[in-house]
């Protein structure tokens, strides 16, 4: 019998979609030179290349010469971060982020934090939103750089960006945003958003792994990230992934292309996930806000259980999800992003987060929540936390 | 990740529930480390006749709570105070490094469970020590 396998992890990963392969192919095999050289394959290599920030640029409102091809979303965001702080230093060392930013932003803030610049973390609300006039607070005059995501790969949570980015300008600070989940769910226009950088990464909309851009505005100061070759106007040095970015800008065509249709996809089976799970299962609560989130997002906790148990037994059955619990991350803390929404350890250890994609159907929805229903009361009986709520119940 | 003995006795754990009037019973664990487990023990002439788990906590922990509630039943009470880890680690063929903790919370809830059924037969326990370094967390919130 084949192994039945239902993907509901989009936010992790997706899959390359058949045209977009067709669009790299030639590049991975009969193209393949190197796009600084002068003779006619290099010439094809760059010609690619030229055309895929042209696309890349038309879908986001922006200039092809400012937009800048790297490795991976988190290579953007570390450019991002790190190059922006250090070529506007001089004009003062303070950052401003959110408590529920990606690793990718995290991590190289603390880089700098421990390099002697000096972060603010904005909380969160209940739902995950960053309060607009919390960030028209914590700018200082040495504010050199505020960085906050556009939708969060946890709780989907959509952040109010335009707003948010207009506070930053008002007051001369560089805006910039992770928006790796909101593109291929959202119409990103950065002209419409005013933020200075944004960064996304091809594998999250059905492009290839390993390949991310970084949109610059025009006249922001950021330095080169990476020192060599004079790849990417001398900012990030490497020979161009070019079959990657071919890749990356055919994959973000189809997704502007498709988004109203693809949005009513998803938001359709969320709902369906959402009303069937609260139908069926008590003492569950979704994370994350009910309208303003990723259309195909859904973020669960279960109380009384563990998510990396739930996520095991769901794998049993072929459902391929994910959780914002301590044990699959190789710490022992919860995630972060659930914490700072409020919620209490033992909740925040309970979650499972589901993120449906172009070939998830309605019968899938469906087998989840069976699934779901016979996991978590197994889970229930086997769970001290579970015996306790149900003695006191009784007593 | 985990070895097929591991999954086993996550997917069909052995002992799972609890016991009527048991003769000893042990929590460990908390919240901050993410796994609590609870063993109940059948005690009949120094012997363990049965012994129930109930666990919150990851696929190791469920698997280790098996195994350990596996290896202690038909023993005496001493030699299941000297179940390790180390032991529970071995028959379920090893764990992942970042779930060794797992077994030592196994063994703990095994020795919290023989404390308490000692204190209640009386028995002096003063030299008796529980839970203590799995996560080093515990510290924080144990009452
Ligand atoms: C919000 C966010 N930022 C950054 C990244 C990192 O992107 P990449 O996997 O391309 O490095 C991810 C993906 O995991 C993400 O979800
Ligand atoms: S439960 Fe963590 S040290 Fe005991």
């Amino acid at each position: 019998m084949d192994r039945k396998l239902i993907y509901v992890d989009h936010a992790a990963t997706t899959y390359i979609k058949p045209e977009v392969l067709e669009a790299m192919k030639p590049y991975l095999t009969e193209l393949y030179g190197n796009p600084s050289s002068i003779y006619y394959l290099g010439r094809e290599s760059k010609k690619a290349i030229d055309e895929a920030r042209s696309q890349i640029a038309r879908c986001l409102g922006a200039q092809p010469q400012e937009i800048y091809f790297t490795g991976s979303g988190t290579e953007a965001d570390n450019w991002a971060i790190k190059g922006a702080a250090y070529a506007n230093r001089k004009k003062g060392r303070h950052i401003i982020t959110s408590a529920i930013e990606h690793h990718a932003v995290l991590e190289p803030v603390e880089f700098l934090r421990r390099e002697g610049f000096e972060v603010t973390y904005l909380p969160v609300d209940q739902n995950g939103f960053v309060n607009p006039a919390d960030l028209e607070k914590a700018i200082r005059p040495d504010t050199i750089l505020v960085s906050i995501m556009y939708a969060n790969n946890e709780i989907g949570t959509i952040q109010p960006i335009k707003e948010l980015a207009g506070i930053a300008k008002n007051k001369g600070v560089i805006f910039h945003t992770d928006a790796v989940q909101a593109m291929g769910n959202i119409r990103v226009n950065v002209m419409d958003l005013g933020v200075d950088l944004l960064s996304m990464s091809a594998h999250k909309f059905y492009g290839p792994k390993g390949v991310g851009c970084l949109y610059v505005r025009k006249g922001v100061q950021l330095e080169g990230f990476m020192h060599g070759g004079a790849q990417e106007r001398k900012k990030r040095a490497g020979t161009e992934n070019v079959s990657g970015i071919v890749g990356m800008a055919a994959a973000l065509k189809l997704a502007y292309e498709n988004i109203d249709r693809y949005n009513e996809h998803l938001r359709k089976l969320s709902s369906r996930l959402i009303d069937k799970v609260f139908e069926r299962i008590p003492h569950v609560r979704l994370n994350g806000d009910r309208h303003k989130r990723l259309p195909g997002n859904v973020n669960f906790s279960f109380e009384f259980i563990e998510g990396e148990s739930l996520l095991l037994m769901l794998d049993m059955k072929g459902v391929q999800a994910s959780s914002g619990s301590a044990c699959t991350s190789g710490s022992l803390d919860p995630s972060h992003v659930l914490l700072a929404i409020g919620l209490p350890h033992e909740i925040a250890h309970g979650s499972l987060r589901i993120t449906f994609g172009e070939k998830n159907t309605e019968e899938d929805v469906d087998y989840i929540v069976d699934c779901l229903e016979e996991i978590v009361a197994k889970l229930r009986q086997m769970s001290p936390l579970y015996e306790d709520f149900v003695k006191r119940n009784k007593g | 990740m985990y070895s097929e003995k591991v999954m086993d006795h996550f997917m069909n754990p052995r002992n799972v529930g609890e016991i009527e009037n048991a003769d000893g019973v042990g929590q460990v664990g908390n919240m901050k480390c993410g796994d609590i487990m609870k063993v109940y023990l059948k005690i009949e002439n120094n012997i363990i006749t049965d012994a129930k788990f109930k666990t919150f906590g990851c696929g190791a922990a469920v698997a280790t709570s098996s195994m350990a509630t596996e290896l202690i039943k038909g023993k005496t009470v001493e030699e299941a105070e000297k179940l390790t880890n180390k032991a529970v680690l071995e028959a379920l063929d090893g764990l992942p490094p970042a779930k060794i903790h797992c077994s030592v919370l196994a063994e703990e809830a095994i020795a919290a469970a023989i404390k308490d059924y000692k204190m209640k037969q009386g028995i002096d326990v003063s030299d008796m020590q529980t839970c203590q370094g799995c996560c080093g967390k515990c510290g924080e919130t144990r009452e």
